[in-house]
């Protein structure tokens, strides 16, 4: 403890990994949103690393393969549904699925948007003003439409492919927060020092810009996910999603086809609506705990 | 003329819109290479058109605007000349009924129900929001504030399927599916009305109830950067009541932003909706959507996305217009 905050006051590297990790659960204990975002997450690795010790074989999740209609015991934790699926191997891997599909989209997504707002700031004019109307109208399009118009084109998509037909809007929120950020930060003082001194623009934008815009760019990354998991479910509990990779909004799609809840079955509604909500609860808690550390100034609130 | 510019460039935005919206709506399920309302009208045609006779009909009436013989361009210009006259075309599952005219029914249930729940959940949303940012307030506001805050954080629907279990299945204090009472002729009766209305309570429940959050949270913020502004500082040292300051300082200002957020996120509001209706079974056009992809009637869907697009558009259009009589400062800029 001592030798740390000296290390600190000296301004050493600091060398022990141990401080570092202390460091960070200093950090955390002061932003308990980020803290709790964080818990919330490893609950829902918790949970599927209980899946992946108690359920005998994950293929359990397809129809026909364990009795139907049972409530919750032992050896199914989460009872089975009405066709004879496992529902805590679907829900387990229904949770990767919807994570995967929410991370990738998201990632596509803020990479997509960071590459348009540069490019519409480095060669402005025309190429810029494309790109500002064609935001313009994506915003006012809601994605969910644009989206069943895209799936109906497919039929029986795999993850990756809902991955990426997901993404096709996950770009236009992000693209317009990071341009208006790029464009105000060109203008700033230490850009034009850069300019003056006769860095090219792409040397300016790679090491200049693009270092100022990380915490912006992962905020981004967060709110971009948080908006694909909720298309990606909302397109799967229209009966989009895809067609043999389990997913969380496709166990509820079937809960309303079926009428799981009118039918009495509440262990097959309950487990994929806790699921989703504590994803959605995480990745806003995450984004509010990262708004504070990329903006001190938001501290002041409480 | 300034005023003027901004009409005609803001109108055309109008029409940019409703044509991006025609464009996609056309070559977007063309993305596989192949359109796939004339294979699924072909499949249905091998299987001896099992759900309607006038089958061959479409069919004929498809192929003279969309057929494989005329170039995609061609078939482009059709389609938008089609969207621009709103002649949506024919449903192939509820043959000969029109996808304008299975819209039209659905359209005063789901309006109704966005209406409703908008104007509450805005209302109640800002005014909750405003006392949670505002540093006078009594403590119970800030006590009930974490709890609504998490409930935005959660789709409308999934909200829903629990209320529906809760007061539907286990207390039976509501009905949890329809529009209406099944069995009853819809009427301009007292007895429909109220019937109606019991059905709509637990729809409109659930959107309510995860949107108020939502509102106040974006109220709350701006509420906070009010009250350091010197204005605030002045009026109290005037000596005016907390709730002259908190009305006319702080309200009178922020409501502005707040509705301009209300434009931005009502296609949010809507996508919501959608599945509330599917939830609850509420015959609105969430529920035709939901139905029409069931039984793959591509018209419909094409159709309800077009009319959604253009109705969100107008309404967007009309509160962007509604600004400068609400705010002084814009007309005075204008």
């Amino acid at each position: 403890m001592a030798d740390a905050t000296i290390a600190n006051t000296t301004n050493e590297p600091r060398k022990a990994s141990g401080s570092a990790v202390k460091e960070v659960l200093g950090y955390l204990r002061r932003n308990p949103a980020l803290a709790w975002g964080i818990g919330l997450i490893l609950l829902l690795v918790l949970f599927f690393v209980f899946a992946t010790l108690q359920v005998s074989s994950f293929t359990e999740y397809r129809p026909l393969s364990v009795r139907p209609r049972l409530p919750p015991s032992l050896q199914y934790p989460l009872g089975t549904d009405t066709q004879g699926r496992n529902l805590l191997a679907l829900n387990a891997l229904g949770l990767l699925g919807t994570l995967s599909i929410g991370l990738g989209a998201g990632f596509i997504g803020v990479v997509v948007a960071t590459l348009l707002a540069f490019i519409g700031a480095y060669f402005g004019g025309r190429i810029d003003a494309v790109i500002r109307l064609v935001v313009d109208i994506g915003l006012s399009i809601p994605t969910i439409l644009l989206l069943v118009i895209i799936a109906i084109a497919f039929h029986g998509l795999t993850l990756w492919q809902m991955a990426l037909v997901v993404s096709m809007t996950a770009w236009i929120r992000p693209t317009r927060i990071i341009r208006s950020q790029v464009l105000s930060l060109r203008e700033r003082a230490y850009v034009e020092v850069a300019r003056m001194s006769g860095m090219g623009g792409l040397e300016i934008i790679l090491k200049e810009l693009l270092p100022n815009l990380m915490p912006l760019i992962f905020a981004n990354f967060v709110a971009s996910i948080t908006h694909a998991i909720l298309a990606s479910i909302g397109l799967e509990a229209l009966g989009l999603g895809p067609a043999d990779n389990p997913s969380l909004g496709t166990i509820i799609y079937r809960v309303i086809l079926y009428q799981g809840i009118i039918q009495g079955l509440w262990w097959w509604w309950l487990a994929p609506i806790v699921l989703i909500i504590l994803i959605f609860i995480a990745l806003f808690l995450i984004s509010v705990g990262l708004d504070e550390l990329a903006d001190p100034r938001l501290r002041t609130t409480s | 003329m300034e005023t003027v510019k901004y009409l005609v460039r803001r109108f055309a935005f109008l029409v940019l819109v409703v044509f991006a919206a025609g464009t996609l709506n056309f070559f977007l399920p063309r993305l596989t290479g192949q359109d796939p309302i004339r294979s699924r009208l072909l499949d249905e045609m091998k299987n001896g058109a099992s759900f309607a006779s006038g089958i061959s009909d479409l069919v004929k009436v498809y192929d003279e605007k969309f057929g494989l013989d005329l170039p995609l361009w061609h078939q482009y210009l059709n389609y938008l000349g089609d969207m621009s006259r709103l002649d949506l075309g024919q449903s192939f599952t509820s043959y000969p009924r029109t996808v304008a005219q299975l819209i039209g029914d659905a359209l005063p249930w789901t309006v109704g129900l966005l209406t409703v729940t908008t104007l509450v959940s805005f209302a109640l949303g800002s005014l909750l929001g405003a006392l949670v940012g505002w540093p006078k307030s009594p403590a119970w506001i800030r006590a009930i504030a974490p709890p609504v805050f998490t409930l935005a954080a959660i789709p409308y629907y999934l909200l829903g399927l629990a209320m529906l279990w809760l007061f539907a299945f286990e207390l039976h204090w509501l009905p949890g599916s329809g529009g209406y009472r099944i069995g009853t002729i819809p009427s301009h009766t007292w007895k429909f009305a109220f019937d109606v209305l019991q059905h709509s309570v637990l729809p409109a429940l659930s959107i309510i109830l995860s949107s108020v959050g939502f509102w106040a949270l974006s109220m709350r913020s701006m509420m906070v950067g009010i009250t350091s502004q010197d204005y605030v500082a002045m009026a109290e040292a005037k000596g005016l009541t907390n709730r002259t300051i908190l009305v006319r300082y702080g309200l009178r200002n922020v409501m502005l932003p707040q509705i301009t957020a209300l434009a931005l996120e009502l296609g949010y509001v809507v996508s919501g909706t959608i599945l509330v209706e599917v939830v609850f079974t509420y015959p609105g056009i969430g529920l035709l959507l939901f139905n029409s992809i069931k039984l793959a009637d591509f018209p419909v869907i094409q159709g309800i996305v077009f009319t959604l697009i253009v109705s969100l558009a107008v309404a967007t259009l009309i509160l962007d217009l509604a600004l400068p009589f609400l705010d002084p400062r814009i007309r005075r800029r204008a």
